[in-house]
């Protein structure tokens, strides 16, 4: 044994210790990886040893290795060891390696489960606490689990350093085992008021953090917190409990008024910078606006005007919180903002630009955006200039261009950014232009010839291959200058440039443009042309045409080549024919006749299902079941996106379009959704400028694109004020009269106030084309609420299990704190929660076609919060008289109550907000409180209208009845096979079956059928079995275990529920 | 019965999927207000590296690789904030040494800079006008003093003077043990 000793402590000698091991690094500068790996080999032969003192070192040295990035999960277990040594030399390093090394799937963790809970319970306290302070960075839900009660147990620990440890970690623990949550809160909460502030403010943290995830269990905290917010004077506690009344006071408004005292008190008096941002920010998320706004952005102003990058960045950063609530505030500090945007440092400018976008008004756009462009020209760096020019197009473009009141400005900017070197956005302006040229009829002209100047010039553009970016707006200029050709001043000019050789250098898609759109050119001139007896003109079109494709028909890019070499014999037939005297041009340009209209983003998607079309039915014969046993079974009962494939009509005669379209133009009218095809505030202060007003501009055309000195959208901001001025003097001169008129009358004062938003006109008729809708669109605004937002992942990860909570029984070896719980309201206040903002897609059907058949209700129940279900009624109107004052009621139930408007009664009905025509369809939504969900229900209610017909009109009602199923409370949600097979053991679920009768379908058939219409995900499937997963809207856990013998073993923790979930699914295999 | 099916579900390697959602959803994990902490030095060597919220290697590899990138690519005179991914990173040059927080949407980030002020006090107060060397050499010291300081993201101890005292002492027992042993290696060497 001495032996031993010795001979480990002469090797011991020779080893290398962690400075030796860094200093070897350092002097091994080229060949670290070799060197590095010659240590691993040293360390694996020390980790072999016995002596521990060796191991630790061993393992010190890996610690330092993986931080450098090497992979040292090997080592594990001699970490394990190194943890178990009882010297605390050792126990330190072994821990500290640990909580660098271990994750949730180091599977050595489970070893570890007893030694931690020894440490933990060490008389020595700094064993305790390197215990702790490992545990916060490697819990796994098992070791919460396990230790849970330990940790708990020391939240009473007589030291105040290991119970604020034990608090802090808690927090660590609920996440990993929220079970824990409702036993440990009556002990956390007394450390609310410990005698230490250390652990006082631990327990706060904890508990604030908790409460900023569900704040709606904590609010019976709040006395306590106030008195902790007016008595403590430590900023780290009470920047955590001003953001904890920041959540709480959204769900009790009095609250509010209570704080906005000591708020004021700390906004004026506290010298630290961050608490004073932590008030600033609760202001302007919470409800103390009215009192407190005004300190709060003279404050925000003070930060921005502060030398202080930092604070700059952050005030500019509350400010653009405010914006989305208050933008009118914020606007009166736009001197500041637009001083920022001279800020040396780039992310302060981003920011102000950021805030610019919410700035602009139809007023200042044009001065806004002319500072941008000088930022443009100054710019360093090509992504701050990429920056401004997106922002410069987004502060334009925004809601439908509602703040341009000129066009041609508009686009003489656009043409002006196209001067950017080096951009990138290059396709973001050639959309802008297609769009504006498409959608703003007015410009067209001014929009062609601008094109048709840069097409002239595009060498300009593409003289640089560097500048590709930019080459993308050729091709919306080649397009633009085709499609509309009629407005071009001399056609042939620019059909030439569009056929200069250079062009074959630019991009294939970029090509086909243009060789499309020199055809498209060349029916213009031909048509320009026809009246012209001789027929030289044409003639020469012809000609440059048939000598410059052949250019275009060689070309490697197939799109380019296919159009170029059918357009060639094309115009070599029209040539035939002129040389014949033919007149040919109507026909030549019968071949690009009609008009292209945008189409809505959401069209395709808001087309419904035909009827009779299954989506789910296999369209060939299903793969059998051999093949698909391998393949993930998920993958066929994964929910696809309805792919709508719209009918396609062939032979559609003029008529029946016409019909069509004034159809469509009537339903548009009556649809509360659709976005009309001008912002309504122009179009009503557009005392009908006529083609007439239109100031006429001056283009010369001979003007190059480099213009020195003044640029060319100056022109346009100088012609705009003229304008303006002179509207408003006609403006003054109309109310001068009106005011005299009036004076007789009444005496009555008109204040000719400064200019305001609206008594801009635009110097255009702004008729902005709107989007088509496809026939037959669903009206409904169903926005998708985004699938990856990581905050409903943490909702379920905190909310989920914790509703289990409720009906759990607790585990064995804390049942001393089971009992004790229950006793405790406030706990149990505190674990009562439900899952929020869950959305659901699956929808519960249901027509009724009423008598008369006058009206279809499409019933689709929409889930979103734990008591809050959406009814999307569908209204059709299917007789021939036209409906309206429509009047929707249901006749509430203690569980279920239709939402009314503040201040109705509890009997009032809903007024729809739309008529019907004959033959419309409509959609409105009601929003129902639910209070139990384990029982299926049915509402009555009525409905009533006004019938009119030419002579005359009658009252009429209709009667309901909507069905709310206990499937309709379920939301597909997906489920993984080991949190699944974790929620079946847990045994805290109960079983039911049934058997399904006479079902005689595929296997997969079936289960389609239990996820569509029960809203089930498969879990996994083998043969003959699957199992599957849903939840409802309160957390309620559903499991079936599905088999081909058509039986369903079920589980769940709401036996209720579950009997009747069964019983709707047994319905639903009843009638097919 | 039912479980024991079930049980026969599990034994099946567990689908691509499954891996996939753990790698998209590994990323914003509730934590205190911190999610981690990097010291990196001006050269972009990682000094010191703290998780509170568990990724796998791989994905704390890629973060340190594209935050040592971006931090040290901004100017000096810049503020102290960027937005990254769904987080705030906050981050201060204090001589040769990058110390790098990254905290969620809605914490505050004065009082992240106050909480990376405050540690560099405490390596300060503890090596004695601490350089990068300091803590190359006596990293683990470093993870110590940090620990003391944040647990699991969050500042367990506002006063500098408790830091000290607590690490001071468990460095007492350390030495304790050290000296013990020495002298018994002098014995097995005798």
């Amino acid at each position: 044994m001495a032996l031993k000793i010795v001979k480990g402590s002469i090797d011991r000698m020779f080893d290398k210790n962690l400075q030796d091991l860094v200093r070897g690094i350092r002097n091994h500068k080229e060949d670290e990886a070799k060197y590095i790996s010659t240590c691993i080999d040293e360390i694996k032969q020390e980790l072999k040893q016995d002596n521990i003192a060796v191991k630790a070192n061993a393992v010190c040295k890996l610690t330092y290795l993986q931080m450098l990035g090497y992979d040292v999960s090997w080592a594990a277990f001699n970490i394990v060891e190194v943890m178990s040594s009882s010297k605390f030399t050792y126990k330190r390093i072994g821990y500290l390696a640990a909580s660098q090394c271990f994750h949730e799937s180091t599977d050595v963790i489970m070893l570890t489960t007893n030694q931690i809970r020894k440490d933990l319970s060490s008389p020595n306290q700094y064993d305790t606490g390197v215990a702790l302070t490992g545990l916060s960075c490697f819990v796994t839900p098992d070791l919460a689990r396990d230790l849970a009660n330990d940790i708990m147990t020391l939240m009473s620990h007589t030291k105040p350093y290991i119970r604020k440890k034990a608090v802090l970690i808690m927090y660590k623990v609920f996440l990993k085992y929220p079970e824990s949550l409702r036993p440990a809160f009556p002990r956390l909460k007394e450390k609310l008021e410990d005698p230490d502030p250390g652990v006082q403010s631990a327990a706060v943290n904890v508990i604030c953090e908790l409460a900023r995830r569900n704040p709606k269990n904590y609010l019976s905290l709040a006395p306590l917190f106030f008195k902790l917010m007016t008595s403590s004077t430590n900023n780290w506690v009470l920047i955590k409990i001003i953001k904890l009344f920041g959540a709480l006071t959204p769900l009790e408004p009095r609250l509010g008024k209570k704080l906005i005292e000591p708020l004021t008190n700390l906004i004026h008096s506290t010298s630290a910078m961050s608490l004073l941002y932590e008030c600033v920010n609760t202001v302007i998320a919470g409800q103390y606006w009215e009192s407190v706004g005004n300190l709060c952005v003279q404050k925000l102003r003070i930060l921005i005007e502060d030398s202080d990058q930092n604070l700059k960045y952050l005030g500019l950063l509350a400010m653009s919180k405010i914006l989305k609530t208050h933008p009118k505030s914020v606007q009166s500090h736009k001197d500041l903002i637009l001083q920022c945007l001279d800020d040396k440092d780039e992310s302060i400018r981003l920011r102000a630009l950021d805030l610019l976008y919410g700035m602009v008004s139809k007023k200042n756009l044009m001065e806004i955006v002319k500072k941008l462009m000088l930022h443009v020209d100054k710019a360093e760096g090509t992504t701050y200039r990429d920056e401004l020019l997106t922002k410069i197009i987004d502060i334009c473009s925004q809601s439908n261009y509602q703040y341009i009141t000129n066009f041609e400005w508009y686009i003489s900017i656009l043409v002006e950014l196209t001067r950017l070197e080096g951009t990138r956005h290059g396709h973001l302006i050639a959309s802008q232009m297609l769009d504006v040229a498409i959608r703003v009829k007015a410009i067209r002209a001014f929009a062609v010839a601008q094109m048709a100047t840069l097409l002239d010039n595009a060498h300009l553009l593409t003289g640089n291959t560097q500048r590709n970016g930019i080459c993308e707006v050729l091709y919306a200029a080649a397009w633009i200058c085709g499609e509309f050709s009629e407005h071009l001043e001399n056609p042939m000019q620019t059909l030439e440039a569009m056929l200069r050789p250079k062009v074959a250098t630019l991009p294939g898609h970029i090509q086909a443009v243009y060789v499309q759109n020199a055809a498209k050119l060349f029916a213009t001139v031909l048509k320009g042309e026809e009246g012209n007896t001789d027929g030289t003109a044409a003639q020469e079109a012809s000609q440059l045409m048939i000598d410059r494709l052949p250019l275009f028909v060689q070309s490697a890019n197939l799109e380019v080549q296919e159009r170029a070499s059918c357009i060639l014999q094309l115009v070599k037939y029209i040539q035939k024919l002129q040389q014949k005297d033919v007149e040919v041009a109507e026909e030549v340009n019968a071949l690009f006749a009609g008009e292209l209209n945008p189409v809505a983003p959401k069209a395709q998607k808001k087309v419904p299902v035909p009827e009779g079309l299954d989506l789910d039915a296999w369209i060939n014969e299903p793969p059998s079941e051999s093949e698909s046993e391998d393949e993930q079974p998920k993958a066929i009962f994964a929910k696809e996106e309805p792919k709508h494939s719209r009918p396609r009509h062939t032979e559609v005669d003029e008529k029946e379009l016409a019909r069509r379209r004034e159809a469509r133009k009537q339903e548009q009218a009556n649809n509360p959704f659709y976005i009309k095809a001008s912002p309504s505030s122009q179009k009503v202060y557009q005392e009908a400028p006529g083609v007439e007003h239109i100031p006429v501009v001056q283009i010369d055309l001979n003007v190059p694109l480099k213009v020195p000195g003044l640029p060319m959208s100056d022109q346009y901001v100088k012609m705009e004020e003229e304008r303006r001025q002179k509207e408003r003097a006609e403006k003054k001169k109309k109310e001068k009269k009106k005011r005299k008129e009036k004076r007789s009358g009444r005496g009555k004062k008109h204040d000719s106030a400064p200019e305001s938003e609206e008594d801009i006109t635009p110097a255009h008729m702004v008729d902005i084309v709107t989007e088509e809708m496809p026939e037959n669109a669903l009206p409904s605004d169903d926005d998708e609420r985004d699938p990856t937002d990581p905050h409903k992942a943490l909702d379920i990860d905190l909310d989920k299990p914790l509703a289990d909570s409720e009906k759990l029984p607790v585990r064995s070896h804390r049942a001393a704190e089971s009992q004790k719980s229950p006793t405790d309201g406030e706990t149990e206040n505190a674990t009562l929660q439900e899952p929020k903002k869950k959305s659901s897609k699956e929808k519960r059907e249901k027509k009724k076609d009423k008598e008369r058949d006058r009206k279809v209700y499409d019933i689709q129940g929409n889930l979103q919060d734990g008591s809050q279900v959406v009814v999307s009624v569908i209204f059709e109107n299917k007789c021939n008289s036209f409906l309206k004052s429509m009047e929707f009621n249901v006749l509430d139930s203690l569980n279920s109550k239709l939402q009314r408007p503040e201040g109705s009664g509890p009997h009032d009905g809903l007024v729809v907000p739309f008529q019907l025509p004959p033959g419309v369809s409509n959609e409105a939504r009601f929003v129902f409180t639910v209070q139990s969900i384990v029982m299926p229900q049915k509402l009555k209610g009525t409905l009533t209208f006004i019938v009119k017909n030419e002579d005359d009109s009658t009252h009429e009602k209709l009667d309901f009845k909507l069905h709310f199923t206990c499937t309709s409370y379920l939301i597909t949600t997906p489920c993984y096979s080991d949190a699944f097979a974790k929620l079946l053991e847990s045994g805290d679920l109960k079983s039911s079956s049934i058997r399904l009768e006479g079902v005689n379908m595929p296997f997969h058939h079936l289960l389609a059928r239990i996820c569509f219409h029960h809203h089930f995900s498969v879990v996994e499937r083998i043969d003959s079995c699957a199992s599957m997963y849903s939840r409802s809207i309160q957390g309620h856990h559903v499991c079936l275990l599905v088999k081909t013998t058509v039986s369903i073993d079920a589980k769940c923790d709401e036996p209720t529920l579950l009997g009747n979930v069964l019983d709707e699914i047994k319905q639903t295999f009843s009638q097919c | 019965m039912f479980i024991v099916v079930l049980c026969d579900c599990l034994s099946l390697p567990p689908t691509p999927s499954s891996h996939l959602f753990i790698h998209i959803s590994c990323f914003v994990i509730p934590s205190f207000q911190m999610q981690f902490m990097l010291l990196f030095s001006r050269q972009g060597k990682l000094r010191l590296q703290k998780w509170y919220v568990p990724l796998s290697d791989k994905e704390k590899k890629k973060i340190t690789r594209e935050l040592v990138q971006t931090v040290l690519a901004r100017k000096p005179k810049m503020c102290s904030f960027l937005e990254w991914r769904d987080l705030k990173i906050v981050y201060k040059r204090y001589a040769s040494l990058y110390f790098c927080c990254a905290i969620e949407d809605q914490d505050n980030e004065l009082i992240t800079l106050e909480i990376i002020h405050r540690y560099v006090e405490l390596l300060d107060k503890y090596f004695g006008s601490v350089c990068e060397l300091d803590i190359i050499f006596n990293f683990e010291k470093a993870y110590f003093i940090l620990d003391e300081f944040l647990l699991g993201g969050e500042a367990q101890e506002t006063s500098k003077k408790n830091v000290l005292k607590a690490i001071e002492q468990a460095d007492l027992l350390q030495e304790d043990a050290e000296t013990s042993r020495s002298v018994l290696e002098e014995i097995g060497l005798m």
